[in-house]
């Protein structure tokens, strides 16, 4: 079926559901390169037009990528939760964001209305509303996960200690965990970006992680981002807190990924049968980005954003511990510049906040990206007022093994400062207990007493 | 009372400095309230004016073209489809096609192009690939047929279209890579065996970070020779290739 938007006497005609997405979507690189891009701001508005007029039922029945060829469009279609959506049933993409910003509208409600919502309908509004539409709704969303500690409360967000090091060199990587801890950071997670995926490697580093956590009792969880066919072959041997893995929206996407659904459950039953958790059991973590399906040559023509958001189906169906979208790291021909990454996250945190994800977000960039230390402090402040879950702890915001910027400990510092925001609070206690930060959330002189104990 | 003030500091430091010596990760920064000193904070500043500008960097081609005379080897120009910088970072597909206006002669049967590009790193490849070539031509023009080619915008795959309209069986594309703060002018070398466009990047090999404080010239044409000699014994490249070989390069 035709979809169609008359603008000034000039009729606009797109020829299915995926077009008008990808035409109404917000300007950006990767969709240009896709060749899916609206031609000119016109057609883009005339998009937007069409967009809002459509019901959201029909997302149910026209799908994007047919339900024979793909088991993400299956997962998402056999999931629905029909209850769920029978309150915005009758409702139009534009009368959904009216209806998401309403006053009466609150987090509770969005919560129960979850899993009636598909990563498409979500995707949809999202491309009608504006960068503070995105951060309005988001910010109503409380989504609470638990393993050894709680993260995402309002009021706190937390950071993933993130010490990578080129060589794995178990000395380098104490050196930055020690910062990372002393400034405050690493209750999301301490989570290392291995440079070799092979099993004795990443069951060193998850050893090393876990006599630490243990010798100092720090209420956190570990992981070492190894690909998931590595961690389930360790997973007997090696104390695996959280149990990684990238995903995408498509099957084939998933595929050149090195997995599928049944793999994914595969790990989530090992991981809860684990169950090394404290106060919870949520142990999966997913990270995701726009652009990758693209980059892989498995989009469909579908938009990357509206990809993005069905990666999240995937994601929702193992009650993730945390779901981290990598923003800016694919590169500038994704995500052009610091305005085209900002969208990017506000959207996906958005978007995965709706679906009823622990979204977290990577404010990051690669240096060919136009962006810079200025671009990612407005990000993260946009994201900390929009309720995110959680951010990277990069020391200095380098990261020298995967030579992009992130944001710093510092960076949660200032975070935390302004918004008022905390630490996890039992990670908060820890950190009073060690004289690390004060009940104001200042660090303290850090003595060289505390440092003994530590290195 | 104004002097005691005057000399203040207002810096809270930290006591784990000598943990510095054992990575190169921005540790021990101290800090001023809940941001970065100063001092800190535009010593990042600098090294990302350095890597910004190296992106932006020109290929000296002329300068290039010229140096290449030295080998004695027949030298090829070619163009991308790429007309700009700012295109050349969107649209990766442009970089890796050329323009319908080339103009060279088929059928030269080379065994062995080097073909050098800018990248990511214009600044990498006007510094680095001509000792590169230096160190590692002489081991190789006896035994094998060289061509040299140059292309501005290029992506690594444009090595494939270079080689189909000349006739090669094997390409080492010398290309700049993405810059990192702390290695801006890094030099990557990727090789093909029978090269063809539309092959993917699991048919490559790949030898990187060439720079200052990375790999030296001398052991990335070690590695380049090695690639090259199992690559005509065995008549292929890329992840085959490397798996039997993870000795020579973990060393």
């Amino acid at each position: 079926m035709a979809y169609k938007f008359t603008l000034s006497g000039k009729t606009y005609s797109f020829k299915d559901l995926k077009t008008v997405l990808a035409k109404a979507t917000p300007a950006r690189s990767g969709d240009a390169l896709a060749g899916i891009m609206a031609e000119d701001n016109k057609e883009r508005i005339a998009a937007q037009h069409c967009l809002s007029e459509i019901p959201l039922k029909k997302f149910l029945e026209d799908l994007l990528i047919p339900y024979e060829n793909d088991e993400v469009t299956r997962l998402i279609i056999d999931d629905h939760n029909a209850k769920a959506f029978e309150s915005i049933s009758g409702l139009t993409v534009g009368e959904f964001r009216d209806y998401l910003l309403s006053y009466e509208v609150d987090g509770e409600i969005l919560q129960k209305l979850a899993l009636g919502i598909t990563p498409e309908m979500a995707a949809a509004v999202s491309k009608i509303m504006r960068n503070q539409d995105l951060i309005s709704v988001a910010q109503k969303i409380e989504v609470v996960t638990k393993f050894r500690n709680t993260v995402g409360k309002k009021g706190h967000f937390s950071i993933r200690l993130q010490p990578n090091n080129p060589s794995d060199d178990p000395k380098g990587i104490a050196a930055s965990i020690i910062d990372g801890l002393m400034y405050g950071c690493g209750d999301a997670l301490i989570g290392i970006n291995p440079a070799t995926d092979n099993p004795q490697e990443v069951s060193k580093l998850l050893n090393q992680l876990d006599d630490f956590r243990q010798h100092y009792e720090i209420p956190t969880q570990n992981c070492i981002l190894s690909h998931l066919t590595t961690t389930l072959e360790i997973i007997d041997k090696a104390p695996v807190d959280l149990i990684f893995q990238s995903i995408g929206g498509t099957e084939k996407m998933n595929s050149s990924f090195g997995i599928d659904l049944k793999l994914l459950k595969e790990a989530y039953d090992t991981g809860t049968e684990l169950n090394r958790g404290t106060i919870g059991n949520q142990m999966m973590y997913f990270e995701t980005g726009q652009g990758s399906s693209l980059s892989a040559n498995a989009h469909h023509g579908v938009d990357q954003q509206t990809l993005e958001a069905r990666a999240y189906a995937v994601a929702r169906k193992f009650d993730p511990f945390l779901v981290n979208t990598v923003v800016g790291f694919i590169g500038p021909e994704y995500l052009y510049d610091g305005k085209q990454i900002a969208r990017a996250a506000l959207e996906d945190h958005f978007c995965g906040k709706l679906l009823g994800l622990p979204m977290g977000c990577d404010v990051c960039y690669t240096n060919h990206a136009e962006a810079d230390q200025d671009d990612m402090d407005s990000l993260l402040t946009l994201l900390g007022v929009a309720g995110c879950n959680y951010f990277m702890g990069v020391p200095g915001a380098d990261d020298i093994m995967l030579n992009y910027q992130s944001t710093s400990f510092h960076d949660a510092m200032y975070l935390r400062k302004v918004l008022h925001k905390r630490p996890a609070p039992e990670f908060e206690e820890w950190l009073l207990k060690m004289g690390i930060m004060d009940e104001r959330g200042n660090r303290n002189e850090i003595s060289e007493e505390i440092l003994k104990l530590k290195s | 009372m104004s002097k005691e003030i005057s000399h203040k500091s207002y810096l809270q430091k930290d006591p784990w400095e000598n943990l510095r010596s054992l990575s190169k990760a921005r540790i021990a920064l101290g800090n001023s309230g809940g941001s970065l000193p100063t001092k800190e904070l535009l010593s990042f500043q600098e090294d990302h004016a350095f890597t910004k500008d190296a992106i932006y960097s020109e290929l000296k081609e002329k300068e290039l073209l010229e140096q290449l005379k030295e080998f004695d080897l027949p030298v090829y120009q070619f163009q991308t489809k790429v007309s700009n910088r700012k295109e050349y970072l969107q649209r990766p597909d442009l970089g890796k096609k050329l323009s319908n206006n080339r103009n060279t002669k088929k059928s030269e049967n080379f065994d062995i192009l080097f073909i050098l590009t800018d990248g990511l790193a214009a600044e990498a490849i006007n510094e680095g690939a001509i000792p590169l070539l230096r160190e590692i031509i002489p081991k190789l023009k006896n035994d094998r047929k060289i061509g040299l080619c140059l292309v501005k915008y290029g992506r690594v795959a444009i090595g494939d279209e270079i080689a189909t309209s000349l006739n090669a069986i094997f390409t080492a594309v010398l290309i700049g890579e993405r810059p990192g703060l702390s290695s801006p002018k890094s030099m990557g070398v990727y090789t093909t065996y029978d090269p063809k466009p539309g092959i993917t990047d699991e048919r490559r090999n790949c030898i990187s970070n060439i720079h200052e404080n990375g790999l030296s010239i001398d052991r990335a044409s070690k590695l380049l020779q090695y690639f090259i000699k199992e690559s005509f014994r065995r008549k292929l490249s890329g992840v085959k290739l490397k798996s039997g070989n993870s000795g020579i390069i973990e060393k």
